[in-house]
């Protein structure tokens, strides 16, 4: 197209797990192309086997995600928009391609990514007084609800909005405190790799959010069932696979978001949070300051 | 349960080598939680208590009366009345038990002991400056050697609550330990105000105090300020005395004292006696009750179990 | 009396509640759009009371027809229902809440016959919850726009809801509460053990002048539950019970718009420390698991005792045990009533059968056990370890397993290590420890130096396999709420 004398260099596109980018441990790719038709990469095309790294990388990254504070989690978060921001003209262009938009509509997608994580960066410290908070029980007790992340949540990212529908899907299960394994958009998924290049560099611990790419069906089938999942996300599951997915996921009653619509340009409400959000309460005797105050 | 001294001296006989230590003793005892102490209290207060298992209690309740007068107007007058209603406690009704003591000032104890000769009732009388227990230690030595020399079984005294709460625990223990030795016979209840200990920590660990300076009895209060005996604290010197025999083979009683006044309390703290400490302490020889209104409600109780019919004050003595 | 009989036993006469406060009617109807009907197909169970195996009535037993009859009663009265003022229907609630009140007693003593609980605990610890739950969500059904769910939320519709029989009226009280204030209207299965109470609050709702078809119960087995569950015209479920008829529900409603909220077993972890205030600890180890005779989803089944202090807690323990009171659940001073089922006894005997059979050292205290009706004994496991069934499975009865453990670290692995995740117990003197250990266990209810605790305005509910959703305040509010 333009300059003749210069052969580009192609990126290799690769998952992102446990902080690392490995290929698919199947060693399998698969063909992605823009909308148009035109080859765009080779993405990995996961296996079962790369779920199940996901799944054991995700749940070790738990305990030190969930136990940091949102001080630092808001940080990072905000660390993620800095870095997209850098980069933004190649996410422009990889959103163009993928989704078949023109310039200044793909970046719009990307600015209302990055603002995306900006808004749920600023969540962090939030969330917990908005939906936690002290309960007026009938008696001597100090009792008070607090929001705690469910654990690990597997995210099938949606299929069409590549970039903002993934970010949009993501950012809210990590703010809390989950840890992630997100299967990108099948078709699209080169956005969602390239994405797992900025966390790496944006102090968000390895493992905390992991990138799988290939088909949704096959990689969400195994996640769906895992015993050490304890969420899912449906958004980019139709109907029939969502089905499915839900009565598997029903063996170790994982909390369920199913698919519905959402129009990914609006300012999101807090429903993706609490969606994967336990409430803890915890009860404590109060008591009086001394006994001589009883009586009978 | 027979009492072994010799075991406390075993088990327990480092506790107050010094200062230290007893600190250290009393402030490793476990915590109490006062909204658990207090639930517990009030939960076995709701047990049920009908017909033979009442009339037992009524019964047993009277026969744990100190039937107490404490009061600056005290005349001998006064306190042979006192001794004549705790020998017969209803005069209508001779099966009606006797009280367990007489609970007088040491000033009245040749008296009291005139009112209850013949009877198995016995004399009690606080000393070593009650209420307030500030005098010197020599003049409360005195006080209780006076009271003893003129017949008293029993000697009621009050702990220094000032050196408690200042953290000098060695010298309430000493005291305990002299008063205990010019007791002689006489058996030797502590009393430990606890109104003024304030916390139930504290009430666990002078309970601990007293016990381990040789208390025969632990007893909650004078009578003489606002909170007095109550089933949380009563329940915890239960579960004091319960846990050093445990511990020592010794046993040791409980007195409430003050603030009972209806035959519907006196069978509360009995059933928190027998389902904390237990049968054995079901005897006026290990439980009393520090009162003096509480005796006319038991029996008006005990009337109105005998006859069916509900009775009134004019069907009691006033004394 | 004399002295000499003051040496006998202070053993407390009996004591019984009086059973003529309430009249129980030989058989009883379904009761769908405000009427007591029979079931479509004639059938009928009959409710025990599992003190002395007495039937106590009949019942309608509710079949698919039925349930679709009460289900489009219930759709139909939403219209209006919903449509309502918030303050109209929180004076209903009001009105009900006031009636339990009013009829306490005779409530109490009802469940207690159909259910075989101490008439302590109801008369205590049920019936005032029951009567504190409606009076807290009648408060609600005005003020939804200002409980965080954004402007004016609406009700999802029908609610078919699905209930045990440990909490008989409890339950019913937590499910209906909060789907009538925020104007759904209810379909509800009682248990099949113990139906009674849920028919008498049928009742209630008359008195209250509450509208035809808001609320319907439909007394039945599982099977009724299942057409409940699956009814297409059913837009929430929720559900208290095991958890594999949990995963059932899940499956069902797969696929659906259902919003489904489930509260279902646990294997909560007692926590004792070195520090604890021992006493309460003692009284709190009882109350989590022999409490309703250790059939609650959030007992403290498992106790997890410091190693250093074990022999001491365990004789404390024991000598506590040897004091509780087992016999007539009517009887004021009974601590321990009837296991509520032949069915659910034969469960608890197999399991304990298992745990001794794994080689863990049963204990119970020496306790008559009267010669009708169903009973278990408090028990008490030592020896046990996480690989054993009885620190696994939900048993659902007074049976405690204890385990040791040496650091706090320890305890909080152990405690977690369950697919379990509904209640947990702490117990220590140091503030920083208690919040330290609180914060890491997996549970949804973490009572400290206390236990099993209720309260209507605390949420309760559990995570993983314990369920999802909660029950209980504010939070209560979204499981019937289109949010």
């Amino acid at each position: 197209m333009s300059d003749a004398t210069r052969l580009s260099v192609f990126k290799t596109y690769k998952l992102y797990v446990g902080g690392k980018f490995p290929r698919s441990e199947s060693g399998r790719v698969y063909e992605v192309t823009d909308s148009k038709g035109k080859w765009l990469a080779n993405a990995p095309l996961s296996s079962r086997k790369d779920a199940r790294d996901a799944v054991v990388a995700a749940r070790k990254a738990f305990g030190g995600w969930s136990g940091a504070t949102a001080y630092n989690r808001g940080q990072i978060l905000y660390r993620v928009a800095e870095m997209l921001e850098g980069r933004r003209e190649q996410y422009v262009r990889e959103v163009a391609d993928a989704e078949g938009l023109s310039k200044s509509k793909a970046a719009a997608q990307v600015d209302a990514a990055i603002d995306r994580w900006v808004w749920y960066a600023g969540w962090t410290d939030k969330i917990a007084q908005v939906v936690g908070g002290g309960n007026p029980v009938a008696g001597p007790y100090f009792n008070l609800s607090s929001p705690e992340p469910t654990g690990v949540v597997a995210v099938l990212a949606p299929q069409e909005s590549s970039f903002l529908g993934l970010v949009s899907v993501l950012a809210p299960v990590i703010a809390t405190g989950n840890t992630a394994i997100v299967v990108a958009s099948e078709k699209s998924p080169l956005p969602a790799l390239s994405l797992g290049e900025v966390l790496a560099t944006s102090d968000l611990p390895g493992g905390v959010v992991n990138v799988l790419s290939g088909r949704t069906a096959e990689i969400a089938t195994p996640l769906a069932a895992h015993q050490d999942v304890n969420a899912i996300d449906l958004a980019g599951a139709d109907d029939v696979l969502a089905k499915e997915l839900e009565i598997a996921a029903a063996d170790n009653l994982k909390r369920v978001l199913r698919p519905q619509p959402v129009d990914y340009a609006v300012t999101p409400g807090i429903d993706r949070m609490t969606a994967f959000l336990e409430t803890k309460t915890v009860w404590h005797p109060t008591g009086s300051l001394g006994a001589s105050g009883s009586s009978y | 349960m027979p009492t072994n001294a010799s075991a406390a001296a075993h088990a327990l006989t480092d506790v107050a080598a010094s200062d230290s230590t007893l600190r250290r003793f009393l402030h490793g005892l476990p915590g109490v939680d006062a909204v658990g102490l207090e639930g517990r209290a009030a939960s076995l207060g709701t047990r049920s208590i009908k017909t033979t298992a009442k009339a037992y209690a009524i019964d047993l309740a009277i026969s744990m009366v100190d039937l107490t007068t404490l009061e600056g107007a005290d005349t001998p007058g006064k306190v042979r009345a006192l001794g004549a209603k705790a020998v017969h406690p209803d005069p209508t009704d001779r099966t009606t038990p006797p009280t367990a003591a007489v609970c007088v000032y040491p000033d009245m104890v040749a008296t009291a002991k005139e009112a209850v000769a013949g009877s198995t009732v016995k004399v009690a009388s606080v000393a070593t400056a009650f209420p307030a227990g500030r005098a010197p230690i020599a003049v409360k030595l005195a006080d209780v050697r006076e009271a003893v020399s003129a017949g008293a079984d029993e000697i009621d005294m009050v702990i220094d609550r000032g050196a408690f709460l200042a953290g000098n625990y060695m010298k309430v223990y000493d005291e305990i330990v002299a008063v205990k030795e010019a007791c002689g016979a006489a058996r030797l209840k502590v009393i430990f105000e606890t109104g003024e200990l304030s916390t139930y920590d504290n009430i666990r660990r002078a309970s601990w105090l007293g016990m381990l300076g040789g208390a025969d009895f632990i007893k909650t209060s004078t009578g003489k300020v606002a909170v007095n005996a109550t089933p949380a604290n009563t329940l915890l010197m239960l579960e004091a005395v319960r846990d050093f025999r445990a511990q020592t083979g010794i046993q040791v009683g409980v007195k409430p004292a003050g603030g009972i006044r209806t035959t519907k309390d006196a069978v509360k703290f009995l059933v928190l006696v027998n389902e904390t400490a237990g049968e054995d302490w079901l005897d006026n020889h290990w439980f009393r009750f520090g009162a003096s209104s509480l005796l006319n409600d038991l029996l008006m109780q005990r009337q109105k179990l005998a006859t069916g019919r509900y009775s009134g004050p004019d069907y009691v003595t006033v004394d | 009396m004399n002295m000499e009989n003051l040496s006998s036993v202070f053993a407390y006469a009996p004591a019984p509640e009086s059973r003529s406060i309430v009249d129980i009617a030989p058989s009883y109807g379904l009761f769908i759009d405000g009427e007591f009907t029979e079931a479509a197909d004639g059938k009928v169970f009959k409710t025990v009371s599992p003190s002395t195996e007495e039937v106590l009535a009949e019942i309608a037993q509710a079949g698919e027809a039925d349930v679709d009859r009460a289900v489009k009663a219930a759709r139909k009265a939403f219209e209006k229902w919903s449509a309502l003022p918030g303050s109209e229907r929180a004076k209903y609630l009001f009105r009900i809440a006031r009636i339990i009140q009013e009829r306490a007693r005779e409530l109490a003593v009802l469940e207690t016959l159909d259910n075989g609980k101490p008439i302590k605990e109801t008369r205590d610890a049920d019936l005032p919850l029951v009567a504190a739950h409606f009076f807290y969500y009648a408060g609600w059904a005005d003020k939804l726009d200002h409980a965080g769910f954004g402007a004016d939320p609406r009700p999802l519709g029908v609610a078919g809801q699905v209930i045990p029989w440990n909490f008989p009226l409890l339950m019913l009280a937590w499910k209906i509460a909060p789907a009538l204030a925020t104007g759904n209207t209810v379909v509800l299965k009682p248990a099949e053990t113990t139906p009674l109470s849920a028919l008498f609050f049928a009742d209630i709702c008359r008195q209250a002048g509450l509208p035809k078809g808001v609320v319907n119960i439909l007394p039945g087995y599982g099977d009724a539950g299942a057409a409940v569950v699956a009814h297409p015209d059913v837009n929430k479920v929720a559900f208290t019970g095991s958890t594999a008829v949990g995963k059932e529900i899940a499956r069902t409603v797969a696929g659906t718009r259902k919003k489904v909220t489930l509260e279902l077993g646990g294997k909560g972890a007692n926590i004792v420390f070195d520090d604890a205030p021992i006493d309460q600890a003692v009284e709190g180890i009882v109350n989590g698991i022999f409490f309703n005779q250790g059939q609650v989803c959030c007992a403290g089944s498992r106790l997890l005792v410091q190693e250093s202090i074990q022999d001491e807690l365990l004789d404390s323990l024991k000598r506590r045990l040897s004091t509780l009171r087992l016999g007539d659940p009517l009887d004021k001073n009974t601590d321990i009533g009837a296991i509520n089922s032949e069915e659910q006894l034969t469960r608890i005997t197999s399991l304990v059968e298992q745990g001794e059979a794994e080689g863990a050292e049963r204990w119970s205290p020496a306790c008559d056990i009267p010669e009708s009706g169903y009973w278990f004994a408090p028990t008490l496991f030592t020896n046990v370890t996480q690989a054993h069934r009885i620190a696994r499975d939900e048993i659902f009865g007074p049976v405690l397993s204890v385990l040791t453990f040496r650091t706090p670290d320890e305890a909080v692995a152990k405690a977690n290590n369950t697919p379990y995740g509904l209640s947990a117990g702490i117990w220590t003197e140091k503030g920083s420890r208690i919040l330290a250990v609180a914060n890491k266990l997996r549970a949804g209810v973490v009572w400290s130096n206390t236990f099993n605790k209720f309260d209507p305005t605390s949420p309760f509910g559990g995570y993983k396999e314990s369920g999802f959703g909660r029950e209980g305040g504010r939070h209560g509010l979204e499981a019937y709420l289109d949010v």
